[in-house]
């Protein structure tokens, strides 16, 4: 649905008045920004399960086999080798290396792929398929009748177990499966943007309100708004498209170089070659604060006197208990070393740490390391 | 929304309570309740002096840094140090363990410029209309 600002909503709106929720437009739609609180949330999520609704985000389902047309060509990740029932991370590029958007790919069979792409790039991703995309028998926008909610927390296996049986223990991180639930047959990943064990559940659009009461009846989970999952991300160092990269970043510059498969041909990749060979001109550097104090977007960040660049994202960090934040330096700054983070009457003390800035997230636990 | 009786209010969602000449000072149920989980604050010092309506503290939330103004003019003689460390007491206890400042009264004249508990309600639920 689309309200009089041109908002859209998800099929959980109402449900989210009724728990209280402080809505809030993101990406084009009116979303849940937090519960019970923010720092309530985040430590839920660290220590429990949280669900979030990710209704808003995109999907297309495409058929296409990876030998025949340049499906592979528009995304950095090698599609060949990514196994049935794989997840992939990776990126949509321009012929710059500018980041046209971050995403994750599903391999469904040989040929049948999902791609799931962020809520305010969508449409515009769309249209990049439909521009350059061959070889495909089918392009589709699933994104208006497929929802989706996020089970992220040590404890989500347990809650996912009460309802589909020991089956969902199986699912190792990054890869999905089809879980018959509600008399539909949905697709499960471990996947999730937090940095805790999780998952990702694609179920249509009209059951989701279904779904969503009956993950909340378990009470080990409690709501999460998208306040929390920003913190969340942020711990782990996570970028977030349209404030951290964009069309104006490359992933070398964003410290994203491990999602580009080099062994292949990819839209991006001469002009990533050459700033690899010249060198990036800046690159995504973290900073923890020595004080309880955030830092926020746009603060500048001074190395030695000098400004070199300025935060992408910054945040009271719930998990650590100081300020954190991330952004673009010019060159680079060695690790430990100190920066100011500056904006407007405030100044904070910094130093340069290496990523993510939460290490004891339970994302992969149960995995062979 | 909790507005005690006894105290005197800001149209920027400062408290004060007035006993004799000292007074103390801290930001309304309202406020908290806007700002979210309060994750840092800046407090001023023992023996500063503020100034009514002028920067007295700042507060930060997850999501923004905002200035708090003194309701009084006056010295401040102590401080709530234990916000430092904690304070989500701010959120939970606006009122009571979430004070700011306890400040010397410079001009009780100051005080007409101040809502009581009746007009500061009215206040606030004109601003949600």
């Amino acid at each position: 649905m689309i309200d009089s600002q041109g908002l859209k909503d998800t099929p959980l709106l109402a449900s989210h008045k009724e728990l209280g929720a402080k809505l809030a437009p993101f990406g084009g739609w009116l979303m849940p920004i937090q519960y019970s609180g923010i720092v309530e949330e985040h430590n839920w999520v660290r220590k429990s399960a949280g669900l979030f609704d990710i209704c808003h985000m995109g999907e297309f389902m495409i058929q296409a086999e990876p030998s025949r047309g340049n499906l592979g060509n528009l995304l950095t990740i090698n599609l060949e080798k990514m196994p049935e029932g794989a997840c992939r991370y990776g990126f949509m590029l321009d012929e710059q290396g500018g980041i046209i958007d971050d995403l994750l790919v599903y391999r469904i069979d040989n040929s049948g792929w999902m791609i799931v792409v962020n809520a305010a790039t969508s449409e515009g991703d769309f249209e990049h398929f439909e521009k350059h995309l061959t070889g495909a028998t089918t392009l589709e926008n699933v994104s208006q009748s497929l929802g989706k909610l996020d089970l992220q927390g040590p404890l989500s296996t347990d809650v996912l177990e009460n309802l589909l049986g020991p089956g969902i223990r199986g699912l190792r991180y990054y890869t999905f499966s089809y879980f018959n639930l509600l008399g539909e047959r949905i697709i499960i990943s471990r996947t999730g943007y937090t940095g805790e064990l999780g998952y990702e559940l694609y179920m249509p659009n009209d059951k989701i309100p279904q779904l969503w009461g009956k993950l909340l009846n378990d009470q080990r989970v409690k709501p999460i708004g998208l306040g929390a999952r920003d913190t969340l991300r942020l711990e782990m160092s996570y970028s977030l498209y349209g404030q951290d990269i964009d069309k104006d970043t490359t992933p070398l510059e964003a410290g994203l170089g491990n999602f580009i498969d080099w062994n292949k041909e990819f839209i991006g990749k001469n002009s990533l070659l050459k700033q690899k060979q010249s060198g990036v001109f800046r690159r995504m550097t973290c900073f923890l604060a020595d004080s309880r104090r955030s830092p926020r977007h746009n603060y500048r960040i001074i190395y030695k006197g000098q400004d070199v660049g300025a935060v992408t994202s910054g945040s009271f960090s719930p998990s650590l208990g100081i300020g954190i934040g991330m952004g673009y330096v010019k060159d680079q700054i060695a690790l430990g070393e100190q920066v100011v983070l500056s904006g407007g009457s405030i100044s904070i003390n910094a130093k340069v740490t290496s990523k993510p800035f939460y290490k004891n997230g339970s994302a992969k636990s149960g995995e062979i390391k | 929304m909790n507005i005690p009786e006894n105290l005197l209010y800001t149209k920027d969602h400062e408290w004060v309570k007035i006993e004799g000449d000292r007074a103390t000072i801290g930001i309304t149920d309202f406020a908290q309740h806007s700002l979210g989980d309060i994750t840092f604050i800046d407090l001023p010092k023992p023996g500063a002096k503020v100034e009514q309506s002028k920067w007295c503290a700042t507060v930060e939330s997850v999501k923004a840094a905002s200035d708090v103004y003194a309701p009084l003019s006056g010295e401040v003689l102590e401080a709530n140090t234990e916000l430092t460390d904690h304070p989500e007491l701010i959120n939970k206890s606006a009122y009571d363990t979430g004070w700011f400042a306890l400040i010397k009264i410079a001009d009780l004249g100051e005080k007409s410029r101040l809502m009581n508990s009746v007009q500061y309600k009215e206040y606030v639920q004109g601003l949600s209309k």
